[in-house]
């Protein structure tokens, strides 16, 4: 105990110098690296921080809250000048998101939300999955034309938030068309092994020639799925149209062999924006709105899929 | 107790200061009060934790179930006070009982049909996580008056440290195992017990009881840890606290504890939660590194620590060979 109480008394005496000559720290707790697109993200933030000249304290919490309660804590401590945060559940950040705010470090949540009060965190940077499937629903409407159009649809696990909202948003898209309908529609559990399956058997029931699209919640599933039609005999991206939400380096390779038609982003670069963002408040003070949209952006294969292969495919994925 | 068996602790508490003040060096910023305060604050949930299971490995065993046990105790206290109206003060109580029960039973399994600890806490282990996941798999938001006020409860050192309510709590859990493992029978029974099951029982010492005692002991700290833990972020979670009993067990080892048991301290424990929390927090100061190397570390550490309770061992069988030699040439 006596060591306790001298390492307090000259703690007490060093008050700590956090000063940074120049370039602004910023710390990053990230979940950890359970998926490619995680994997990505990380190393897009990386990037962009070391494009933009910052020093970026990066932190695996290994899907763990408690370690990335710890994260937030030790970046407090060690007074950096932002925290990005994306979190593993949406509970239970108030008193150490307090402890942040107290100490006048902004804190940016990345690609999740939390249930806290929003005076405790700046903004929070994330897609929204409604439009999503919104953005893919509208491309297969203007591809298809007058055309009568029935579509199979793999969705993501089931009750997941992910699967819920693209459902939704895509029909919502086709609700206007009436020659567009599902016809079939059940999980693919986001794998591609279980899309490969599942489209076996939509093939069998329906058969190819009575399909004429397929929707699927992530790229991992069309690339499963790709796979059965081919085997099937018939022509992915000819005789059954693809879109699917994500946009992974292989996805893009199947669109560029034409066996794939189009993709909406869900981009890793989140830390961009937030980034952007912390610009304009050290800047001037600007207070950014509580939620900023990243761009879902839609890749068909009119654009240059093998450079977007190239370009994606060593950011972890 | 001889010097040998204090070696482990002195070298564990040298390591410590030793890389707090390499730490310190590097980074200016780790010898503030907030970095003391955050060790506390951050470590007291796995601290409450090592202190039973150092009860537990100083008597022989090991008690695999208490990150199971953190977790029910966390998803029962968040799904009680979102269902009910009673206080959590009763919550407390009435989780305590249960863990502090399932622990005993553990022992008692343990003792009466003489099963090996591990088998036993394993099923526990499970069957707590089971329990857990049965009442929410969700994370169960807990929003209370009276958590905001014991959340609010702190005190400010200068520098901007947080000393709070759990710290604190965790810090009057090893005075109290000090006091209970050096000054009275059970305490003793405990040591007696580990260093050797069959010596102890000629002694007279009432091993059923103490084995009880020792798992309910564990279980009930391993209960406390959990009302922390849901202090700590204010919810519930079936899937948190995952693989904190071997963090638990790592610590007392680290602390200088043997793991065949009957030797070893509380306060070696304390240091062994230290270290380990100063390696985290040097790695998120660092910010490079993997999060990984955490791990690692202190796989390295216990490793070091195995070997020099094997060396001391060896010392010490040889030094009374030796004494028993020169006591019968005399």
């Amino acid at each position: 105990m006596n060591i306790l109480k001298s390492l307090l008394a000259s703690a007490a005496i060093l008050v700590p110098a956090v000063a940074m000559a120049e370039g602004e720290t910023i710390g990053f707790s990230q979940i950890g690296s359970e998926s490619g697109w995680r994997a990505a993200e990380t190393t897009v933030t990386k990037q962009q921080a070391e494009e933009r000249g910052y020093d970026l304290k990066f932190a695996d919490a290994q899907q763990k809250q408690e370690n990335q309660i710890k994260a937030i804590r030790s970046f407090v401590a060690q007074g950096v000048d932002a925290i990005l945060l994306a979190p593993v559940v949406a509970t239970g950040w108030e008193e150490v998101l307090e402890e942040a705010k107290d100490a006048d470090i902004p804190v940016i949540l990345l690609d999740r939300n939390i249930d806290a009060p929003e005076d405790l965190y700046m903004t929070a940077v994330t897609s929204d999955q409604v439009h999503e499937g919104m953005v893919a629903g509208n491309w297969l409407v203007e591809a298809v034309g007058d055309a009568e159009c029935p579509v199979v649809e793999l969705q993501g696990t089931t009750g997941s938030s992910p699967a819920i909202s693209r459902k939704k948003g895509f029909e919502e898209a086709i609700a206007a068309a009436d020659n567009i309908s599902i016809t079939r529609s059940q999980t693919g559990d986001f794998t591609r092994a279980q899309g490969k399956v599942v489209m076996e058997s939509f093939l069998k029931s329906e058969g190819g020639e009575n399909i004429c699209a397929l929707y699927a919640h992530n790229d991992d599933m069309a690339v499963g799925a790709i796979q059965a039609i081919k085997e099937a005999g018939l022509k992915p991206g000819e005789d059954i149209k693809i879109v699917s939400i994500d946009s992974v380096p292989d996805i893009h390779l199947a669109m560029k062999a034409g066996e794939a038609n189009a993709t909406v982003e869900l981009t890793p670069n989140m830390a961009g924006p937030a980034f952007d963002v912390l610009e304009a408040y050290w800047k001037d003070g600007t207070m950014p709105p509580k939620w900023i949209q990243t761009e879902s952006k839609l890749y068909t294969s009119d654009d240059d899929n093998a450079a977007i292969y190239e370009s994606k495919k060593d950011l972890g994925y | 107790m001889s010097q040998s068996t204090k070696l482990p602790l002195y070298i564990t508490l040298a390591t410590f200061v030793l890389a707090f003040v390499l730490c310190a060096a590097q980074y200016p910023a780790m010898a503030s009060t907030r970095v003391v305060a955050n060790l506390l604050t951050d470590n007291a949930f796995l601290g409450i934790t090592a202190v039973g299971m150092t009860f537990v490995i100083l008597s022989g065993g090991i008690d695999l179930s208490v990150g199971s046990v953190i977790a029910f105790t966390g998803v029962f206290l968040a799904v009680i006070l979102r269902d009910t109206s009673i206080h959590p003060l009763v919550a407390f109580a009435l989780v305590l009982l249960i863990t502090t029960g399932f622990g005993a039973a553990m022992g008692g399994i343990i003792h009466y049909l003489e099963m090996p600890p591990f088998i036993v806490t394993l099923a526990g282990m499970f069957l707590m996580r089971g329990l857990a996941y049965v009442l929410s798999t969700e994370s169960v938001p807990i929003t209370h008056e009276f958590y905001d006020w014991l959340q609010s409860l702190y005190w400010k050192a200068p520098g901007g440290g947080r000393f709070r309510l759990t710290g604190a709590l965790m810090l009057l859990t090893y005075v109290a195992a000090m006091i209970v493992l050096h000054r009275t029978r059970f305490g003793q029974n405990v040591y007696a017990i580990g260093g050797s099951a069959q010596t102890a029982q000629l002694m007279g010492v009432p091993r059923a009881r103490t084995t009880i005692g020792i798992y309910a002991v564990s279980g009930g700290l391993a209960g406390l840890a959990g009302i922390v833990y849901t202090l700590y972020t204010s919810a519930g979670y079936s899937l948190a606290t995952v693989g904190v009993e071997l963090d638990a067990i790592a610590a007392v080892v680290i602390g200088g504890t043997l793991l065949s048991g009957g030797s070893g301290f509380v306060a070696g424990t304390f240091f062994g939660i230290l270290i380990m929390g100063l390696i985290q927090t040097y790695i998120v100061f660092d910010g490079t590194l993997s999060s990984w190397w955490t791990k690692i570390v202190i796989g390295g550490l216990l490793f070091a620590f195995i070997m020099l309770q094997k060396g001391l061992g060896w010392a010490t069988t040889a030094r009374i060979r030796l004494l028993t030699a020169s006591d019968a040439r005399s």
